[in-house]
């Protein structure tokens, strides 16, 4: 520590390149908090108590591919399984075709296989009663000014009824309110329409559905009841894949993108650039105090006092940087969020995206020292006091 | 006195690339304990290669070099630069201060090698600063004090841990006439009052009268040992 002054004001000597390195490593490792978040996100989703209780099940084939409804009384008969409830993407967006709408229509006892996600019981039993009637997501309600009661136009973008029209109508009937907000985030973005309403007025459906949501009575089961669910329809036309619901959704996910390979390939380009940009910092601010790092071995600094001094000045530009990027991030994941009107359910910069980071920063510091460290030791005191 | 510095059969030899360049040859020199001893001689004559050596900065080709009664030249390079800390103080032509750091936290420098306190580092920076005639000077950093001034600290440094032996290289060559007798006078005064043995290595005359002895080198060779 009594070192540290020297350290910081040799970091300093030039104000201009240091602060236009730190405003790089700043920046670097608030995308570096922002990404991560997008990642942990995307990791997060599915992983919940209640969701380790439930089992998706799609086509084997692609996740566009429908299956039919009739399966849904043969999966009730597996031993272990407690519900089977069902749902197809409707793609509905409101007024414009960027303000997309997370919308499904769903069978009956859709609700009953999410408890973590809260109706009331007249606004469900309103929503039985009425055919054309929806239960939307309290986030999705605010962003768009809906209350009980409105009738609400959504358009799919897949899906027209027998006119041949894709202009859907729906009579809100309830609000949909999660009750964890870490992992039920997305509940409050829904909107939820009659499965059967979709597949009378749709030419397109004819009694297909989209996925089958099982929830099974002992979590320790859930692997023999999706080996039997998925024996029902072995080698038939429509042979389904079993997962757990953060299987499926890491499997869905990744037919999306792999966030995990895009959000490494931009980290791995960004630190690249990083650890050139500020190697050279230290390159020059080394090379430029030569006759300095000599006086200092001159008056009795070991060469590895130099070396651990310059690796230290470094780790600290490092450290500096990348602790205020992430507080930065820290501030910013939030208000994202928040902008994103409930779209985007980012988690906060974490103790995990922290630790990583520290140990980036660590890392990179070091490695950008290591070569001016290595000069700075070897460094001859006469030929560099000598200015050779 | 008994003697402080003990030469022997010193010399100095230097690769230049293919080339072997013999910068000493075969220097016998004893330096007594509170001498203050000027090297002079034209320009490639070996006085900085000799300061260099009996310093610690530097090891020599052949012969032998004692100081204190320690055989510098059989040190490796970690024990001579703790060697350096605890036994020389280091003048420079162009002072080598630490242009970032103020003068106080140039003077203390020396001492982060040392088990001292922070305060006990203030405190003996804040003495050396004193007995340059530079305590007003403190806070100031290098760039805001004169050649002189900036001097003066150098020497403050160079005196901090308080070292048997100052060894100064040009100490008066970048400075104005006035500067310069400022800067003799301390180092005579440290010499006088505090016996610190003085090495110095001037190109100039008026600078070499300030010391006891002068010694003459050229061409790598002990020529002439003139006493003041």
């Amino acid at each position: 520590m009594k070192y540290l002054h020297l350290i910081w004001a040799s970091l300093f000597r030039r104000k201009t390149r240091t602060v236009l390195t730190l405003v790089s490593i700043i920046a670097a490792f608030l995308l570096f908090g922002l990404l991560d978040a997008v990642r942990t996100s995307f990791n997060q989703a599915g992983q919940s108590a209640n969701g380790a209780q439930r089992l998706q099940t799609g086509s084997k084939l692609s996740f566009i591919q429908t299956l039919p409804q009739s399966l849904q009384a043969q999966m009730a008969q597996i031993p272990g399984v407690k519900i089977v409830t069902y749902a197809n993407w409707f793609g509905g967006a409101y007024q414009d075709p960027h303000n997309q709408v997370f919308s499904f229509a769903v069978a009956p006892n859709y609700l009953d296989v999410y408890p973590e996600v809260a109706v009331s019981e007249a606004e469900r039993k309103a929503f039985e009663a009425t055919r054309t009637g929806a239960l939307v997501g309290e986030t999705l309600a605010k962003r768009f000014g809906w209350k009980v009661g409105d009738r609400v136009p959504l358009q799919s973008t897949i899906f027209p009824d027998r006119q041949g029209s894709k202009n859907w109508s729906f009579d809100i009937v309830g609000i949909l309110h999660s009750t964890d907000k870490k992992t039920g985030g997305f509940f409050d973005q829904m909107f939820l329409l009659h499965w059967k309403y979709f597949d009378e007025t749709t030419p397109y459906n004819a009694g297909q559905v989209g996925w089958y949501v099982t929830r099974v009575g002992d979590v320790n089961q859930a692997d023999r009841v999706a080996k039997a669910i998925d024996s029902l329809s072995a080698n038939s036309d429509h042979e389904t894949r079993t997962q757990t619901e953060q299987a499926a959704t890491a499997s869905w996910m990744k037919q999306l993108a792999d966030i995990g390979l895009i959000v490494g390939a931009i980290m791995g380009a960004v630190f690249f650039t990083l650890i050139l940009l500020s190697g050279n910092t230290m390159m020059q601010a080394v090379r430029e105090r030569t006759s300095e790092l000599a006086v200092l071995k001159t008056i009795g600094f070991s060469s590895r006092s130099v070396l651990a001094m310059v690796l230290a000045e470094s780790v600290l530009l490092l450290v500096l940087g990348g602790v205020l990027g992430l507080a930065l991030a820290s501030v910013v994941v939030p208000m994202v969020s928040g902008f994103s009107g409930g779209m985007l359910n980012l988690p906060t910069v974490g103790a995990d995206s922290w630790g990583l980071g520290v140990v980036l920063m660590l890392v990179i510091g070091l490695v950008v020292g290591l070569l001016p460290a290595m000069n700075a030791m070897r460094l001859n005191i006469v030929d560099a006091l000598a200015g050779r | 006195m008994g003697k402080l510095i003990e030469i022997r059969d010193l010399s100095k030899v230097y690769v230049r690339g293919k080339q072997k360049v013999e910068v000493l040859h075969h220097i016998d020199l004893d330096v007594n304990e509170g001498d203050f001893l000027a090297l002079m001689g034209p320009s490639g004559s070996g006085k900085t290669t000799l300061l260099n050596l009996i310093g610690g900065l530097d090891v020599p080709s052949g012969g032998s070099i004692t100081v204190g009664g320690q055989r510098i030249d059989q040190l490796g390079a970690g024990a001579l630069a703790k060697w350096r800390a605890a036994n020389v103080g280091f003048v420079f032509q162009f002072y080598n201060l630490m242009p970032m750091l103020s003068a106080q936290r140039n003077v203390e420098l020396p001492l982060l090698l040392t088990r001292l306190s922070a305060a006990e580092r203030r405190k003996r920076a804040a003495i050396a600063l004193q007995l340059v005639g530079l305590a007003d000077r403190a806070a100031h950093k290098p760039g805001e004090l004169s050649g002189g001034q900036q001097q003066r600290v150098s020497i403050a440094r160079a005196i901090v841990s308080d070292p048997k032996l100052l060894v100064c290289d040009e100490p008066t060559g970048d400075l104005d006439r006035q500067s310069a007798e400022e800067v003799l006078a301390l180092l005579g005064a440290l010499n006088r009052d505090h016996g610190k043995t003085v090495l110095m290595v001037t190109h100039d005359p008026k600078a070499a009268s300030s010391a006891r002895h002068t010694v003459h080198l050229d061409k790598g060779t002990l020529v002439e040992q003139v006493a003041a």
